[in-house]
């Protein structure tokens, strides 16, 4: 009868790693039952391997095999009992609970495994044990089992390797998951990023525009240039405009001119605009491209729709403390709401003000109102005026 | 027949005059008889007009090009060849889809030399093998494949935004009527007529903001312009020249279905 030094050290595995729930469909039990099944035979691969690697190392190849199997199967029924009692009291739990699916990731973790740990790697100990002697022939577990003194430490043992492997599978859950979490946050900002640069860009503004610019190439070379240089510095200005920083309003409104330029020149006569600022308010800081949505707005919503076309005029002057931006339309009117593409144009108008806000707080404001005589109904080609007003400092 | 008349429709002039500089150099043979600025304009000159082949810029003042396409369909005389429609678009992702899948002709701004030749080539095939056959079988044809267009073009409807009541102000007044009361809905202008079997209402609201809204099984589209509660029609009628009319339940007036539709109203 080998004495208990055969008793693989219990190299007692408790693979109660990876949360997986299984619910009580076996369609939902499939993608816990994989990696169930995946956690059962890298416990039977780490006892194989210790066990063997601990028996060589001690006392040669002198019964090394027979630890193995003990090592191996004591293993795997402490699996068993930790990670499949686990997996089973935490979805019964949820099912009492009325929750259909365990939807944490790691379901058992607090006080199941408090409970199931020593239990499990106990009776898995104890079970294991019992199959590998009547497998092997030698009597491991009997003796221990006739010892009540011995069971404490037996428990403490088992428990303390069945924690080991606990931990072991469940931090390389963790890490996978986490690892998994990056990768998605990165995708869905690469993502928005390219949302954001796509509605910048307005690809039908891009492609009209060159194709003027490609008619204009042959037609009048020198007009083409200039329209190409208008084109370069919007995409410049459009591509590089952060949320935050500020330039000069001659810079501004030289990019809004160039915008407009490039309107005019594919709407023709559909399209009279002009910029006025006086030379005083130059320097004063704007955030790049603010106004881009209300000219575009007017555009898009007011004037293009319209088949006379009509003006759209800016105007920049100081008004008190702040500076004051008015643009003005006279394309279609506000009408009930509905007739100015109300979704992106709300969309539009909703950027200025967030962007307001963010950089002046209350100090800024901004208002859209009907044009021309204006009364309450929006007669329908009064066209609109925005004013934005600004302070000289934003907030820091 | 050695020149083929064509009509283009475009809003921003150099594309217009580009087009036709193109087209003079790729098919000398071909007349631009009519150049369009809006969609009204497109539709008026290309029924007084009668050119064999349409370019039609989709985003236009007015009426779209789709909309002017569907109103060729509906108006269109039974007895001269209905036009080979041509879509130009610059980008539009959903209607290029919809351009494959029902093998529509189209062009995309920039207009590039060789895919412009391409579709030069196409029109002139079709345009012979139309001189063949019988006019009003390719009209069919025609209309046939441009309603499988419009609607696979048609913005879907989304159940949460269904119409229940409208409301429809008049003066002081408002009044909501339900929408199962509405006989039909008229287009007038920028408004909407809304009929009920005793009163009418105007809202502001186009046809096409209110389609979506409605239960494509409740209420119909017979016409470019009007959408008829199923529920309300006593019976339809085709007169000796086909056009079909419909008899209203509780309204004396009847209404004419266009050729898009007429195909909603044959026996079981």
């Amino acid at each position: 009868m080998p004495d208990n030094g055969l008793v693989p050290a219990p190299v007692s595995p408790a693979p109660a790693p990876a949360p997986a729930s299984e619910s009580a469909t076996a369609a939902a039990a499939s993608p816990l039952l994989w990696p169930f099944l995946k956690r059962g035979l890298w416990t039977a691969a780490i006892c194989a391997g210790v066990a063997g690697l601990l028996s060589v190392a001690t006392s040669g190849t002198d019964r090394w095999f027979t630890r193995v199997v003990y090592s191996v199967i004591i293993g795997l029924f402490c699996w068993l009992f930790i990670d499949g009692g686990r997996l089973a009291l935490a979805s019964a739990v949820a099912r009492w609970r009325g929750e259909p699916k365990l939807a944490h990731s790691w379901p058992g973790w607090g006080w199941t495994i408090v409970s199931i740990l020593p239990l499990g790697s106990f009776l898995g100990y104890f079970v294991g044990a019992t199959i590998a002697d009547a497998v092997t022939g030698f009597n491991v577990a009997r003796p221990l089992l006739s010892r009540p003194n011995a069971w404490v430490g037996v428990l403490v043992i088992a428990t303390l390797l069945g924690g080991a492997f606990t931990y072991f599978f469940y931090s390389r859950e963790k890490i996978a998951e986490s690892k998994a979490q990056a990768q998605a946050a990165r995708r869905a900002a690469a993502e928005n990023q390219l949302r954001l640069l796509q509605s910048q860009l307005e690809p039908h503004m891009l492609f009209n525009t060159l194709a003027n610019l490609r008619v204009l190439i042959g037609v009048d070379p020198v007009r083409a240039q200039a329209m190409l240089d208008a084109l370069i510095a919007f995409l410049r200005a459009t591509l590089s405009a952060s949320r935050t920083s500020l330039h000069p309003l001659s810079a501004e409104l030289g990019r809004i001119g160039d915008y407009l330029g490039l309107m005019a020149v594919r709407m023709g006569a559909r399209l009279q605009h002009s910029v006025q600022w006086s030379e005083e308010l130059a320097d004063w800081p704007v955030p790049p491209l603010l106004l881009q949505p209300l000219v575009e707005n007017s555009i898009k919503h007011g004037l293009e729709p319209k088949v006379a076309g009509g003006r759209i005029d800016i105007v920049a002057r100081r008004d008190g403390e702040r500076l004051l931006i008015e643009v003005r339309d006279t394309g279609l009117g506000l009408g009930g709401g509905l007739t100015r593409g109300a979704a992106d144009a709300g969309f539009g108008l909703e950027q200025v003000r967030e962007r307001l806000r963010t950089l002046y707080g209350e100090r800024a404001s901004f208002t859209l109102e009907v044009g021309g005589a204006g009364d309450g109904a929006g007669d329908d080609d009064s066209g609109c005026i925005a004013r934005i007003r600004l302070p000289r400092e934003a907030n820091k | 027949m050695t020149l083929t008349t064509a009509l283009i429709a475009e809003d921003e002039p150099l594309l217009a005059a580009g087009l036709r500089a193109d087209l003079a150099r790729l098919w000398p043979e071909l007349q631009i008889v009519a150049e369009a600025g809006d969609g009204q304009q497109a539709l008026d000159a290309a029924v007084a007009l009668k050119p064999r082949v349409c370019f039609l810029d989709i985003r236009m003042p007015g009426l779209s090009g789709l909309e002017v396409a569907q109103a060729l369909a509906e108006d269109w005389p039974e007895d001269e060849p209905f036009p080979l429609l041509v879509f130009v678009t610059a980008y539009d992702q959903y209607a290029l889809q919809a351009f494959e899948r029902e093998a529509t002709d189209y062009l995309l701004k920039p207009v590039d030399t060789a895919r412009l030749g391409a579709c030069v080539e196409r029109l002139k095939r079709q345009l012979a093998q139309r001189g063949s056959g019988s006019t009003s079988g390719d009209t069919v044809k025609a209309v046939d494949s441009l309603r499988a267009l419009l609607g696979a073009l048609a913005p879907a409807a989304d159940a949460s935004e269904r119409l229940e009541v409208i409301q429809a102000g008049a003066g002081h007044q408002l009044f909501m009527v339900p929408v199962d009361e509405v006989v039909y809905f008229e287009a007038a202008d920028k408004y909407l007529r809304v009929i009920t079997a005793d009163k009418e209402h105007v809202i502001r609201m186009s046809l096409r903001e209110l389609l979506p809204r409605l239960d494509g099984k409740r209420f119909w589209q017979v016409h470019r312009g009007t959408v008829v509660q199923a529920r309300c029609i006593a019976g339809a009628a085709r007169d000796e020249a086909g056009k079909i009319s419909l008899s209203l339940r509780g309204r004396p007036e009847k209404l004419g279905v266009s050729r898009l539709y007429a195909h909603l109203f044959r026996a079981m």
